[in-house]
Parts: C-alpha cells; sequence; structure tokens
C-alpha cells in the first residue's frame, strides 16, 4: 500500500503534501476538543486491527479498513491516517517523511469518499446494509489503488507497467476487504449501534 | 512479545542528545532535497551523509539491517519491474526481455535515494521517543490538535495491542486456526470488530476522565528542550552538509 521514499517526482510529492494539508486541515476543524481522544483511540484500535494478517492462499494480507475508517470518523479519517503513517514511519519505517502526503491522500481520499457515497445504503435495513458495506470496504481500496497508480503515472510514463502491477495487486485486497468490512459492520450494528451514529448526521 | 516497539529510541549517543526540533528540521530539509535530487553524485554523499548520521547514532547495525530489508520490498519490486520497462538504449537481453540503460540507470538513483532517506530518518527521528516527538512538533508551531491526536494515538496503541493478544490468545485456546475461508474471515472481522467496540468505550470514559482533572484542550509537559551548543554546531553542520548537496546537484545537473 505505501509508496516508499525517492520514488516519486517532486512535483507529485508537492501536490500531494498540498492536498494532504488541506484535508487535514479541514479534519482538524471539524474535530472539537472533545472528539480528539475518540478519534485518536479509534485510530489506534484501527492501527493494531490492520496487524491482523489474513490468510489468503500461501500469503498474509495486512488489513487497512480505510473504508470503515471513514465511515465511522468522517473528515477526522484524514488526520487520523496521517498520524497512523506517521506512527508507521517512527515504529516500522515504512513509508517516510516526504511521502507522507502522498501516502495520506492515497489513504483518506477514499475515505471520505465512502463517508459520503454509503451513508444512504448503510442506514436501510437488510440487504441494501449488507451490499452496503461490502461494497465501501472493497471500494476504498480500489479508489487507494487508483490514486497510488495514478501518483506512479504522473511521476513519469516508464512506470506505467510499475503501475499497473500495483494496482493488479490491489485486486484480492479488495475482495478481501470487501467481507471483512461486511462482518464487522454487522457487528457493530449488532452489539453498538450508537458507534455508526456519526453516520447519519 | 510487543509488535510496537521503538528499537532505536533509547541511547545515549550523540545522535539521542541533540535537541529534537533540530533533528526534525534537518531530517525533514534532507528528505526534501533527496527527494528532489536527480544526479548520482548529490544522491551518492546523501547516503555518505545518512550513514555517517546512523555511526554517530550507534544503533545495533544487524537490527538497523534487518529493518532496512524489509523497507526495501517496494524497491526489490521495481528492480523486477523498471529496468525491463522502462524505455531507452538496450544493455543486454534476458531471454524476450530487453533491459534497457536508462532503467538500470533510474532504479539505481531511486534505490540509493530511499535508503539514504529512510537512514537519515532511523538516524535522526527513530532516535527519539513518540511523546518526545509530538512535543517537539507542537514546539514547532504544528497544530495543537494534530499533536494531541499524535500523542494519544501513540498512547492506546500500546493497549490496544495488548488487548490484540488477549484476543488471539483466546482465539488459540479455542482451537482456532487460520485458513483461506470464510469462517477465519469472519473470526478476524469480529476480532477487529471488538477491538473497535472497546476502543469507543474506552474513548468516553478517558474523556470523561480528562474533564474530572479540568482539561481545557491543552496538555502541559514537564519537559523543557534546551538548546545547546552542541545544537548548533549541528545545525550549522547540517546547512553546511545541505549546501554541498546542492552544489553537487547544480553541477552535475547543469541546473536546479
Amino acid at each position: 500500500m505505501h509508496i516508499s521514499e525517492g520514488v516519486l517526482s517532486p512535483a507529485v510529492l508537492a501536490g500531494g503534501a498540498g492536498l494532504a494539508v488541506l484535508g487535514t486541515a479541514i479534519g482538524l476543524k471539524k474535530m472539537d476538543y472533545e472528539a480528539i481522544p475518540r478519534v485518536a483511540i479509534l485510530s489506534a484500535a484501527f492501527f493494531v486491527a490492520s496487524l491482523i494478517r489474513v490468510p489468503v492462499g500461501p500469503v498474509g494480507l495486512h488489513l487497512v479498513l480505510n473504508g470503515l475508517l471513514g465511515l465511522l470518523l468522517g473528515w477526522a479519517a484524514v488526520p487520523a491516517i496521517l498520524i497512523a503513517l506517521v506512527l508507521q514511519a517512527l515504529l516500522f519505517q515504512f513509508g517516510g517523511l516526504t511521502v507522507l502526503g502522498v501516502n495520506t491522500v492515497i489513504m483518506a481520499a477514499p475515505a471520505v469518499f465512502c463517508f459520503y457515497a454509503y451513508r444512504p445504503l448503510l442506514r436501510r435495513p437488510g440487504k441494501p446494509a449488507a451490499v452496503g458495506a461490502f461494497a465501501c470496504g472493497a471500494s476504498a481500496i480500489l479508489l487507494s489503488g487508483l490514486l497510488a497508480a495514478g501518483a506512479l503515472i504522473t511521476t513519469g510514463e516508464a512506470f506505467l507497467q510499475v503501475a499497473e502491477l500495483a494496482l493488479a495487486a490491489h485486486i484480492p485486497v479488495m475482495i478481501i476487504e470487501g467481507i471483512i468490512t461486511l462482518f464487522i459492520f454487522r457487528f457493530i450494528k449488532k452489539v453498538r449501534p450508537e458507534m455508526l451514529e456519526g453516520m447519519y448526521e | 512479545m510487543s509488535l510496537l516497539q521503538e528499537p532505536f529510541a533509547d541511547g545515549a549517543s550523540i545522535a539521542h542528545r541533540l535537541d529534537p526540533r533540530g533533528r526534525v528540521l534537518a531530517a525533514g530539509a534532507f528528505a526534501v532535497l533527496m527527494a528532489a535530487a536527480r544526479t548520482y553524485a548529490a544522491v551518492i554523499a546523501g547516503l555518505a551523509l545518512a550513514l555517517i548520521l546512523l555511526a554517530l547514532a550507534r544503533l545495533p547495525w544487524k537490527k538497523v539491517g534487518a529493518r532496512l530489508l524489509v523497507v526495501n520490498g517496494f524497491i526489490v519490486f521495481l528492480w523486477f519491474v523498471l529496468p525491463l520497462t522502462y524505455p531507452g538504449e538496450e544493455v543486454f537481453r534476458l531471454g524476450p526481455l530487453a533491459v534497457s540503460r536508462q532503467g538500470l540507470l533510474s532504479t539505481g538513483l531511486i534505490t540509493l535515494k530511499s535508503n539514504a532517506m529512510m537512514i537519515a530518518l532511523i538516524a535522526l527521528i527513530a532516535t527519539q521517543p513518540v511523546n518526545t516527538l509530538g512535543e517537539a512538533l507542537q514546539q514547532l508551531r504544528l497544530p495543537g490538535k494534530l499533536c494531541h491526536l499524535l500523542l494519544f494515538t501513540y498512547r492506546y496503541l500500546h493497549v490496544f495491542e495488548q488487548e490484540f493478544q488477549r484476543l488471539v490468545q483466546a482465539l488459540k485456546i479455542r482451537g482456532f486456526r487460520a485458513g483461506t475461508n470464510l469462517h477465519t474471515y469472519r473470526t478476524y472481522a469480529n476480532l477487529a470488530a471488538m477491538l473497535l467496540v472497546h476502543s469507543f468505550d474506552r474513548a468516553d470514559r478517558v474523556y470523561r476522565a480528562m474533564l474530572c482533572r479540568g482539561f481545557k484542550g491543552k496538555f502541559y509537559s514537564l519537559r523543557t528542550f534546551s538548546w545547546q551548543a552542541r545544537d548548533l554546531v549541528f545545525g550549522l553542520l547540517s546547512l553546511l552538509a545541505l549546501a554541498g548537496l546542492l552544489y553537487l546537484e547544480w553541477r552535475d545537473a547543469g541546473s536546479l
């Protein structure tokens, strides 16, 4: 999911950083002080959940869950994801300083998209909600993959094949994320429906 | 064993003792310069600088090496694709595939750049605890809410990691074995959902506890940073080194 340091062109990095700053500013503005512990503690839980390795045939995939995060947090998902990426860079050295903006956009833009796109569907009972939850998880990953591919291609046309392969690698993740998001959504709706309240604003 | 250690944060080396604010600024400037560099001269000099910093930080080489190996995954992937697909003059053929000179050169440059930046990040930023970094960022005038978010998220990572380990243990005791099937996916989804539900409940309790203790939107820290002579020396040397990198880039690329 991460693009490493030193790959993208300065123009793409600057564009990503600009968008990330904008999104983070909107997210912070929408968060009052009461929301800070809620957003932080929830994103800590998401961070830990992403440590789960889900087996798919011979390989293990890590969960991303950015669609669900967007659904629960809305715009606050942008600063939450930015912080998660900072922590990943610090603790695991994944990603880095200059790609922070681009990686934030890759992960957070789909989260915000899911917040707006799937709320109506998820409010309905029964099958539409199930379809919506699956689509939310899957399309967040698809969008992340498209954004990552876009960042690579705008860096240089030589990266076309790299981008294609990176996008192809997202397809199995998409399906798994859809299934897992569906199950998580059902669980939360049954056990703690008030968590989804932010969704109804 | 915890997955969330900070293996490089503790130490008494000169890199650990420098002012965190200076280190953050130096690492940031270095990363921006490296990201923009197009010439081998500047990138190799940058890598050398990063290695000097790493040596000053006196970190266990083995651990650093292991880390670098893991984070080079994307770079390895690039080596498999980019030399074969980059348009340019052919150097040699691998069966039906032509390896281009420009492809090799550009993948090599990316590899060196990427590693120089990661090594500098380890030497300058991973050598401070996250809590210190949060305070340093706040003093560098980053939005307070963002810094609080960093400190809070980090604080609760460990709580949920322990909770996660406990749930995994409970699964194991009940004979759960992961496989490629719907049962596994449902189990893991329930596990993740349980973590989220617990986090939601805890957030409520934490906020109320904060209100009880008179939280007014600001964290107070007992630590004060002091800018000392060695930080001034480090700052000047960094500026000099960055200027040197800029010169190399300008000499070889003809422009900036």
